[in-house]
This record gives structure tokens, sequence and C-alpha cells, in this order.
């Protein structure tokens, strides 16, 4: 199943990945084969089978409503590339 | 102070050692330090290591994929390089309760993602059984490091194969439990609806000890689930009664080698004197449609998880004027080859247009494959198969092949998508390198793998420590 470079420039953007030209053309042919590969599912019919998204039959896990202590803003800061105060500094998003 | 043989010592005797006050723990720690000084320049098992001795117990190692906190955890990877975490992962946090002391972090492909350690952005490790090979992977370097007395024991994470198959090729015992019955809360997430963290070790009583420390219901791990019986350490010597099945389709897979097929018929017969009911089962989607359906759902779940890299928060930034193009480039900075694969593989697959084709489908099919591993269970108390489809390959044999890559994985994948736990145990050589057997349980099933690993591992004799360093 090929997929095109077009293709592989539009999921790029969805996954904000800045790719270079080379990157593009390798993932281009890579992803092709790879997808041929993986297309082997739709060989199936599997009209009537139900999905299945978590293999433990868990359902509706509730915590008690407390309060705890959670992180301290100087360890919820101490990892960042760029801080301004109590704040994490990003450049312009517009 | 007794002498420490850290090839040979297992966690079980370290135990003993360190109860009857024949050597310290801050001892014993000093002793695998000084082995990692000794051969990690040659292995590389250890991305970084801990100079002070915390805790009266057991030294241990964990992958880097656990968050450790004040010690950076990297997961493999330039985009988390210089990560200091501020918390524990629950795992990390029971061994440090366990007053297990740690070692260091051990060498993961990136973010766990592959099967050889190649894909590590700190460069591979390499097997102690022939360092021209690779350990396996991604846990290859909590496994090299077990089997070149680095640590007497270890924690990885499986998501396909990562701890079973890195255990076979290294010539050690290691399980991937049940999903959900050890927490993965502080675990660099890689693919939710599969990843598990589970223990190394020499023997198969030393993987059950470390089992009962880290295994258990988390509260802030909503997955997690307590085992309805307590893990208890195997004593078992005999297999008479047990009832061990065999895939009746592995008999036509040409990917496994001779010498791999040969080591495990001939474990299959011991056990058939020790007294187990070997048969056939059947498992006949398993092996044909667990790769593909792996190969979406894995990277699927990667996608998503590892769009939380965006050099805001933690990790390196690559500076822009605007707030996307800063995400976007420091994001094609910071993944390597792999990780960028898989998302973008698992973008595709999750995008409009694409969804019920791929991904939508291979839950569906992860449906089947259920169906067939409880089906076959119903039969048989546990499954056997060889772990892995050949011995340790030569390091940059299958680095720039992803499919190839993908391929070793083919016989650890299909119960890991079944939630099931799996044991590996090291059942021979073949070429002078180890060949591992893996046995799948039922959901809840590690007391009944422990008892048969541990009457096979008796048996069967395997000395794990590897040849060229006895």
């Amino acid at each position: 199943m090929a997929i095109t470079r077009d293709q592989v420039l539009h999921v790029a953007k969805l996954a904000r990945l800045d790719l270079g030209e080379e990157e593009l053309e390798r993932l281009t042919a890579e992803l092709s084969e790879i997808l041929d590969a993986v297309s082997k599912v739709a060989e199936l019919d599997l009209a009537d089978v139900p999905p299945t998204s978590h293999p433990l039959d868990l359902v509706n896990v509730w915590a008690e409503d407390e309060p705890h202590r959670s992180l301290a803003l100087g360890e919820a800061l101490a990892n960042a590339p760029a801080r301004e105060g109590d704040l994490f500094r990003v450049p312009p998003t517009a | 102070m007794a002498v420490i043989d850290t090839l040979r010592l297992t966690a079980e005797e370290a135990t003993g050692l360190l109860e009857r006050r024949e050597v310290t723990a801050a001892e014993l720690h000093e002793a695998y330090r000084e082995a990692i000084d000794d051969r990690d320049p040659e292995l590389h098992t250890y991305l970084r290591v801990v100079d002070e001795c915390v805790g009266d117990g057991v030294p241990i190692a964990l992958k880097d994929v656990i968050s450790t906190r004040g010690v950076e955890t990297t997961a493999g990877s330039r985009i988390l390089e210089g990560y200091t975490p501020v918390f524990d992962a629950t795992v990390a946090g029971r061994c440090r309760a366990a007053g297990l002391p740690l070692l260091g972090k051990t060498n993961t492909d990136e973010f766990a993602m592959g099967s050889s350690t190649e894909n590590s952005a700190f460069g591979p490790s390499r097997n102690p059984w022939d360092p021209s090979r690779v350990p396996g992977g991604s846990g290859g370097g909590t496994a090299a490091a077990v089997s070149a007395g680095l640590a007497p024991w270890g924690l990885g994470s499986d998501t396909g194969g990562s701890i079973k198959q890195p255990s076979a090729l290294c010539g050690n015992v290691g399980l991937r439990p049940t999903y959900g019955t050890v927490s993965r809360y502080g675990i660099v997430a890689f693919a939710s609806s599969l990843d598990q963290v589970g223990p190394v070790a020499k023997t198969v009583r030393d993987v059950a000890l470390l089992t009962s420390i880290i295994a258990g219901r988390d509260p802030a791990d909503s997955t997690t689930v307590d085992h309805p019986e307590p893990i208890r350490l195997p004593e078992r010597e005999e297999l008479r009664g047990v009832r061990l099945g065999i895939p009746r389709q592995i008999g036509d897979l040409r990917a496994i080698e001779p010498g791999v097929r040969a080591a495990f018929e001939t474990s299959v017969e011991l056990a058939r004197s020790l007294g187990a009911e070997i048969g056939e089962c059947d498992l006949p989607l398993s092996f044909e449609y667990g790769m593909p359906c792996y190969y979406l759902i894995a990277p699927a779940e990667a996608s998503s998880n590892l769009a939380r890299y965006d050099g805001v928060r933690y990790g390196p930034r690559v500076d822009a004027d605007g707030y996307r193009e800063m995400v976007e480039r420091t994001r094609d900075a910071g993944f390597g080859p792999e990780p960028k694969r898989r998302i973008m593989l698992g973008t595709y697959a999750l995008s409009a247009g694409y969804y019920d084709a791929f991904y939508g489908q291979a839950q569906k099919v992860r449906t089947l494959l259920v169906r067939e591993h409880r089906d076959a269970l119903e039969r048989f108390d546990a499954l056997i198969t060889p772990t892995s489809p050949t011995v340790a390959f030569p390091i940059g044999e299958r680095a720039a092949d992803p499919l190839a890559m993908y391929a070793c994985d083919l016989l650890t994948i299909p119960s890991c998508l079944a939630g099931l736990p799996g044991l590996n145990v090291p059942c021979g050589l073949s070429e002078g390198l180890p060949v591992g057997l893996q046995l799948i349980g039922p959901q809840f099933g590690e007391n009944a793998l422990f008892g048969i690993g541990h009457a096979l591992e008796r048996a069967l004799g395997f000395d794990p420590v590897p040849e060229r360093l006895r």
C-alpha cells in the first residue's frame, strides 16, 4: 500500500514533526512497506466482532474525592526549559 | 566479609548473606559497582550509575523508562535528556520501601521501541555472551546487566516482548506479568493498553520474589488490580499432571532457527519426563495476524502518548519565533528514527478516513486473539513456545530494516495483546548463545508459571553465567 509524499507531509503536520527533506523521503518508502505488512488485518471479515481497547475487564474505577498533596509549584517547574516567575515560558502562539 | 561473586550470586543468596550479616548492603552495592566499573565500559548496560547505597537490601537496576526521584530518566531519548523526575514511579517507590538500593538506570531502545537496544539515542548495549551481538530489546540493558553480574536483578517494561525477548537472548529469567497487576504510574508510557512492568533475574525464585514486591493495586494507576492470591516462591520439582500446550502453528514458522527449535524440543521432552502432559493447541490467528495487529495498536497509542513531548514542561527545547514552530523543531530534533516512524504510523492509522480500516480493525483482531488464547488455556495450564525465533543477532544486522526488527517479537506479541502473563526461562544454547523458553499462562496465572518454570529450571541446569566470563 503506497503512501504519497504529500500524505506523509500531512501526517507530519498532524504529529507536529518538522521533518527534513531526506527524512520525508525515507519515511515515505518505509511507511509504504510497513503499511503493506499491517494491512493484512483487512483480510478478515470482522463485522460482528466487538473491539478490544483494554485486556482487563474493569469498568468505572472510582476514587474517593479527597484532597491530597500534589506537586509543589517549584517541583512542577523544576524541569522547565524556560520559565518566567511561576509560569512556563513559550514563544508567542499567534 | 564473604567473597561476593556477582556473576553467580542470586538475589535470594544475597538476601541470605545480608540476613546472616556476612555482608552489609553497602558492601554488596560496592561489589556490583566495581563489577560495573570493570565490565560496563565494554557492555554499556547502564546509562547512569548511582554511587550512594540507599537502603539495607539487595541492590537493583531499573530500566531507564522508570521515573526515579532525583536520578535522571531519559527513556533512551534525547528528548528527555537532563530530565530529573521530582517523584518516584510506584514500582521505584516500592523497591525503595523494600530497602532495595538503586544501582543505576539501564539502557533501553528509545521509548522502549525496539528489539536490540540499537535504537537507544545513547548507543547500543552489548550481549555478555558475545559483545558483537545485541542483548535484545527494548530492555537489553537490564537483561545484559543481570547476565554479566552487574546487577542481581532488575526491572524492565514490556509492551510486545521487551522483557521476555532480551531475557531469552541473554540467558536469564524474565516475567511479563498479567496486564494490570503492576502499576505504570511514573513509567514513561509507550502503548498504554499493552505496557507492563516486570522483573528480570537469574532464577525463577528471584523473579517471583521481585514480583511480590512490585505487584498490587495502586490508587495512582486506575488500570491496576490485586492478584487474587498472593505471589509465592515456587518449590515445585516435578510437573505431574501439568498440561502444557504447544501451538501447532509454530511447526510451520520458518522464522524459528533450527538450533532454537532443537533446544526447545529438548526442553519439551524434559518437561514430559518430569510428568507433564504435552499436547497441541490451536492459535490459528495469533502468529499470522498478531504482528500486523500489534504494529497498528502500539504505534497508534504511542503517537498519542508521545504527544506530550513539546519542549514546554521538560526536556531540551529548540527555540523558534512561534510556539508551533518551537514544538515541531523540538520534536524533530529530540526524537530518533524509530519513535518518529511509530508516531507517523500511529498518527496515520488514527487519522480521519483510516481509523476504522486500521486501528478499529486491529482492535477487533485483538478480540479474536484474546478469545483463541482463552480457548487454548481452557485445556492447558500453560502454553509453551520458544521466546525468540533466533538467538542474539549481530549488532547492525537488522538495524536498517524495520520489518526485520519487528519480526523479533513474532512469538511474544500475541499473548501481550491478550493481556496474559509470560515467563522466559533459559533452556539451552545454540551456537554458544542462549535460547529461551516462553511459558504463557491465564490471567493472574503467575504462581503456576513460577512453579512450572522452577521445576524446568532445576531439571535443565542451565548455567546463566556467560561462558566467556566464567
